[in-house]
């Protein structure tokens, strides 16, 4: 009973901000646009390679809704296919963060002692790197590429979601039924895999999807410097730096990809508001 | 406090010579040789013994560190293996000019951002709030060089106002010449600090606002003015100043996509081009010289902390 009741409450006090936050229901119909373009992307008769010398640096038309790119591949098509790498560098990138994150955080906050010690010195001298400077240098150990931009992202950003989730496992360890648990001698990885991580499952969402606006924005930085994603394949980053050359003649192509990643990320990161508020319903209460 | 400062220190120093061995290593470990930069396959086995031996990459791994860390010490950091000059020159000449945009550029964000964060925190949920709290999460999900390539546009090629490249037009070196360059990077690097702190400072002053003694000073009939300016303020802006001390590592690494779309001539454009030439020495110094700002900029947020804020000096 209590429980569907606090659910209700919940969803109730999410739909009452998405009646006030009119940003909010454009940010989840604009996510929900996007993935479906970019799942739907091969199935749409859209060629992002195909060259057309004639129609170089056309403004958007009727038959070119984005324009023409300056070698004449139509922009609309390179969009959403760009879109397509952009997200899923996005959420492979927020994925494997996620998972060393979520590892770290609960192996050093549950365990404690010389083995936090360790862990958490680790993420001290990681996070004392600026994080342009360590992913630009870790990216020359790649070939660069697709899998290696997705691997370097991943791997440098988990420290402040380790944190996150080490503080809250700390809390909820000392928990009377944790506690419980282990004094009846359930085994330490069955209470940390059944009782820990749901417990701050709440918590990695909301990273999560701050972690996705993150990988974008790195991963778009990363191309647009000339390390990231290298033709033909082609991101929103990559696009603008291409864009770039065509300043003058084509801004077009400037505003469309840039407009995109920060509707995006504006995007994502509204949606882990919400999320947010649907999980710790106390916070929203609290600041009326 | 004095021995909580001494204490910070020390522990800072093994984190800086950690840093400094994972750089080394880490270049070490890269799939290509330093001494490839240098040789060409016309070489003769001998020539490139020699190049190797005259470098000292002959020696085992601990020793060539050891040599190197001696001689950051002594601020000799090496020479570039692409054009062969003194990275310890090259920086001296570069870095003045990062600061000289980077600096002027924080201290406006940092103002800016202090301001419309207290006038949103404290009109929460009004229009201006709105707005204001708008402004930043757009301005949070804007690339930097999105940012100034629009502007490069509009005021660069449009209007044709301003000069889009360096820092100087050649041959002239005047003041004015120099504002005119400045401006434009200046502008993006201001916009994209702000939103940051400007977000801080808002929720921090709606917290603040919820407070009790917010309620217990209207109660008493305290103007609006007073219970900013007197209470909330003070306690909002402690936290904010000793954010400065972790802004030293933005003085030199901050504005690295900045300083190379307008080809400013400073660290940024070096650093990215000695990542696409593999110029690893240069490398090296700007992942250490980096790292190093970040730890005494968190040392130092941690002293202003301790100074500015009496509860924390008592509990050490």
């Amino acid at each position: 009973m209590a429980v569907s009741r606090s659910k209700k409450r919940r969803i109730e006090n999410v739909i009452e901000t998405l009646k006030h936050d009119k940003a909010a229901i454009i940010s989840i119909i604009f996510l929900i646009v996007v993935i479906i373009l970019s799942l739907a992307a091969p199935f749409l008769p859209l060629e992002p390679n195909k060259t057309d010398i004639a129609h170089m640096l056309n403004a958007p038309s009727v038959h070119h809704w984005f324009g023409t790119d300056e070698v004449g591949r139509d922009y609309l098509a390179r969009v959403i296919y760009g879109g397509r790498i952009s997200l899923l560098v996005g959420v492979l990138a927020m994925l494997m963060s996620v998972c060393i994150g979520v590892t770290i955080g609960t192996v050093s906050g549950y365990f404690g002692g010389i083995i936090d010690a360790i862990l958490m010195r680790i993420v001290d001298v990681m996070q004392s790197i600026p994080w342009l400077v360590l992913v630009t240098v870790i990216s020359i150990f790649f070939k660069q590429g697709l899998s290696s931009i997705i691997i370097v992202i991943g791997f440098f950003s988990w420290m402040e979601i380790s944190r996150l989730v080490r503080a809250e496992i700390m809390s909820i360890k000392e928990r009377e039924y944790i506690l419980y648990a282990e004094f009846s001698g359930v085994s330490r990885f069955l209470i940390i895999i059944r009782h820990l991580i749901p417990a701050v499952l709440p918590t990695i969402i909301i990273a999560a999807t701050t972690s996705i606006a993150n990988a974008i924005m790195t991963e778009s930085s990363l191309s647009f410097l000339g390390i990231g994603i290298q033709e033909p394949m082609s991101s929103w980053g990559k696009l603008l730096q291409s864009a770039q050359s065509n300043l003058q003649n084509a801004i077009y192509m400037a505003i469309i990809p840039g407009l995109l990643i920060m509707f995006t990320i504006f995007a994502f990161n509204k949606l882990g508001n919400l999320i947010r508020i649907y999980v710790e319903p106390r916070v929203t209460d609290g600041t009326k | 406090m004095a021995k909580y400062i001494v204490k910070r220190i020390l522990s800072a120093i093994p984190l800086l010579l950690i840093i400094t061995i994972i750089c080394f290593f880490l270049i070490n470990l890269a799939p290509y040789d330093a001494i490839d930069s240098m040789t060409t396959p016309k070489m003769s086995e001998e020539l490139v013994q020699m190049i190797r031996e005259k470098y000292g990459y002959d020696q085992p791994v601990y020793i060539q560190y050891i040599r190197w860390l001696g001689g950051l010490l002594n601020g000799n950091f090496g020479y570039s293996i692409v054009n062969g000059t003194n990275i310890f020159d090259d920086l001296v000449s570069r870095i003045p000019n990062t600061i000289v945009l980077v600096l002027p550029a924080y201290l406006a964000a940092y103002i800016i951002s202090i301001v419309l964060g207290l006038l949103a925190g404290s009109h929460k949920n009004k229009r201006l709030d709105k707005i204001i709290d708008g402004y930043a999460s757009l301005g949070i999900a804007m690339p930097t060089f999105w940012v100034a390539m629009l502007l490069i546009y509009i005021f660069g090629y449009k209007l044709g106002l301003l000069p889009i490249l360096g820092m100087h037009t050649v041959g002239v070196d005047t003041t004015a010449d120099f504002l005119r360059h400045f401006i434009l990077p200046f502008v993006v690097l201001t916009l994209s600090f702000i939103p940051d702190n400007l977000r801080y400072v808002r929720s921090s002053t709606i917290t603040q606002y919820s407070e009790d003694y917010v309620m217990v000073q209207r109660a008493f009939g305290a103007s609006k003015g007073e219970i900013m300016f007197k209470h909330v303020c003070k306690n909002v802006l402690l936290p904010v100043i000793t954010k400065l001390g972790m802004a030293l590592p933005t003085l030199v690494t901050g504005a690295v996509i900045t300083e190379t779309v307008f080809s400013w001539p400073g660290v940024g454009p070096y650093f990215i081009k000695a990542i696409q030439g593999m110029d690893y020495p240069i490398i090296m110094v700007v992942l250490v010289l980096s790292s190093t700002l970040v730890i005494l900029g968190n040392l130092l947020s941690d002293i202003l902390y301790c100074i500015t804020d009496p509860r924390i000096r008592k509990m050490r």
